[in-house]
């Protein structure tokens, strides 16, 4: 009955748009997005040499890529801690407990997943597209663009799994961040924060504005690139 | 008489295996050249070279007279324009896959309207543009393929093997289109080509290559008036024969060409000769059937080539022949390796090399 009621409790949180859930909210796809924007913008270039270009040791830094995938993120989450701490390597920057320190946790941590889904998806491509884009008249430049147009599908999944990963991650947001109310609390920290604390209906609330994220933007990014496809 | 390209001394190697040896070629203005040659004899390196898109190892490339080099291959790329073997298109409209070329050079849209529109009525595919390119057919798709070639109005067209993959009505219409633009336009066309009958009827010049090297060229008459010894080696991987010929009381040829198979051909020569029959001229069959061939062969399928549209087989009845057929009665007949099959074809399409 106590659960039924907490869950009652969380969806009228929602309805009455709660000011502290819809910042933790908005702070969260801000962190989320800004990282997923740096991961495409560092990754694309990244995948579109290794998914273009044939030389020695391309496996080595496929196969790294591929590992990287899988790191927990509580280990990122501690190796950053220690390369941001005010003794750490980096600790002049003062970014511990910082929105821009899970940003670049965030960053690593996807960045893995855009290289490799944006390299399987290039390596996909017929390599006689860049030819055809040259003999028709396109610039190096233009060439690589019309690959990278060819594989957008898969480019799309990958920045969708990418995006996913950083809003679900808690170890680098708790690690790194520190949940700091106002300042660097997140969905995920809030809720891992509010359930120790007991505060169920809070946490149910949050835990539901995650599960609907994550479930919204990735139908709707499919839906779109299905949309486009038509239209095409 | 001037020349739009010239190769000297070109060679090409790709890890370390050559595929092209010292090659000089001059191409002259406003000619189709076809190069003559079996797969792998280096014809589409050749045509790269020729595009700008493959460097060469060594040797010089000269461009309506300008040596290529490194800086201005970008700008050499743009006045040729080649037609890829294998169909590949943009996952996209046709449309955007025919005025692709065309934005690439910054035409004003209305422009590109009417080119696109141009180039899809010359290939036949009038009111096509919406159409999603990759869901056309075999033969459509490679018109598309042409269609986008020819928009961009270059005076140097590399089509490579334009019509291997086609049905005999799509390969007649591209070359058709092929000896329109060349007529029209003036635009000099190198063509790669296994297909002797292609190399016989359509260019001003024959180059025949072989391991790399050109070892003829010449016209047509030229080349196929004597049977030489390149020509003959290369062309027996599909469909040339050379056998002994006795002339009948009927008028016919009878021509043994080894392993006991006789084809009948309505040729009056008789000794030494090498014959070709057309892979798409022979009919295939599962059982035996009543027909007005003269020659009907029992084999076995030894080989399945799949390429789009159509599917090419080789048949062993004591002498390999190579046929083709649609990809849909290949699904319909159910064929496989091994299987038995009746060959069948007329004495008419048997052809002298």
């Amino acid at each position: 009955m106590e659960m039924l009621d907490d869950i009652l409790k969380a969806f009228q949180l929602i309805i009455q748009s709660d000011q502290r859930i819809l910042e933790i909210t908005l702070r969260s796809l801000f962190v989320s997005g800004v990282a997923t924007f740096f991961a495409i913008l560092w990754g694309i270039p990244i995948a579109l040499f290794l998914g273009t270009r044939n030389f020695r040791g391309k496996f080595v830094i496929k196969s790294f890529f591929n590992t990287m995938i899988g790191i927990p993120t509580v280990a990122l989450g501690l190796i950053l801690f220690l390369i941001f701490s005010k003794a750490g390597p980096l600790g002049l920057f003062r970014l511990l407990y910082s929105p821009g320190a899970i940003i670049i946790g965030e960053t690593i941590l996807i960045l893995p997943i855009i290289v490799s889904f944006a390299t399987t998806a290039i390596e996909s491509v017929d390599p006689e597209i860049m030819n055809l884009a040259k003999t028709l008249g396109a610039s190096e430049d233009q060439a690589l663009f019309a690959v990278l147009k060819e594989a957008l599908d898969g480019i799309v999944v990958a920045g969708i799994a990418s995006f996913n990963r950083a809003i679900a991650e808690l170890g680098i947001a708790l690690i790194v961040g520190g949940n700091i109310a106002g300042w660097t609390e997140v969905l995920t920290t809030a809720i891992s924060n509010e359930t120790a604390k007991g505060n169920i209906e809070l946490s149910i609330a949050l835990g539901i504005i995650l599960l609907l994220l994550v479930f919204g933007i990735t139908l709707a990014s499919l839906a779109i690139n299905t949309l486009r496809r038509r239209r095409k | 008489m001037s020349f739009i390209a010239e190769l000297r001394n070109v060679a090409k190697t790709f890890d370390g295996i050559v595929a092209l040896d010292s090659i000089n070629l001059q191409i002259r203005e406003k000619e189709i050249l076809a190069l003559l040659g079996p797969n792998g004899s280096g014809k589409t390196t050749l045509l790269k070279i020729l595009a700008f898109l493959e460097k060469p190892l060594k040797g010089e490339i000269f461009f309506r007279g300008k040596k290529a080099t490194e800086k201005n291959m970008e700008q050499l790329r743009k006045e040729s324009t080649m037609v890829f073997q294998k169909t590949i298109l943009f996952n996209t409209t046709v449309y955007n896959n025919v005025a692709y070329g065309l934005n690439v050079r910054k035409l004003p849209k209305n422009k590109i309207h009417e080119e696109v529109k141009n180039a899809l009525k010359l290939v036949k595919l009038e009111g096509f543009e919406k159409r999603q390119a990759k869901k056309l057919s075999g033969g459509e798709q490679q018109r598309v393929a042409l269609a986008r070639a020819l928009v961009l109005n270059t005076k140097f067209l590399l089509l490579d093997e334009p019509t291997a993959n086609l049905d005999p009505k799509n390969a007649l219409l591209v070359e058709e289109i092929i000896e329109n633009v060349n007529h029209e336009s003036g635009a000099t066309i190198i063509i790669a080509t296994h297909n002797m009958f292609q190399a016989k009827r359509l260019p001003h010049r024959v180059a025949l290559i072989m391991n790399g090297k050109i070892s003829e060229i010449g016209t047509p008459a030229e080349i196929f008036g004597k049977l030489s010894k390149t020509l003959a080696s290369f062309a027996a991987a599909e469909n040339v024969f050379t056998g002994t010929a006795k002339i009948t009381e009927e008028g016919t040829t009878l021509v043994d060409i080894g392993n006991g198979v006789i084809v009948e051909a309505t040729l009056r020569n008789s000794g030494k000769i090498s014959i070709f029959i057309s892979p798409e001229d022979i009919i295939l069959s599962k059982t035996r059937f009543a027909s007005s061939a003269r020659n009907i062969f029992t084999g076995k399928i030894v080989e399945i080539l799949d390429l789009d549209s159509i599917v090419r087989l080789k048949v062993d009845v004591g002498k390999p022949f190579t046929v083709q057929i649609t990809k849909r009665s290949f699904n319909d007949m159910g064929l496989n390796v091994n299987m038995d099959v009746y060959l069948a074809f007329k004495a008419s399409s048997v052809q002298i090399v």
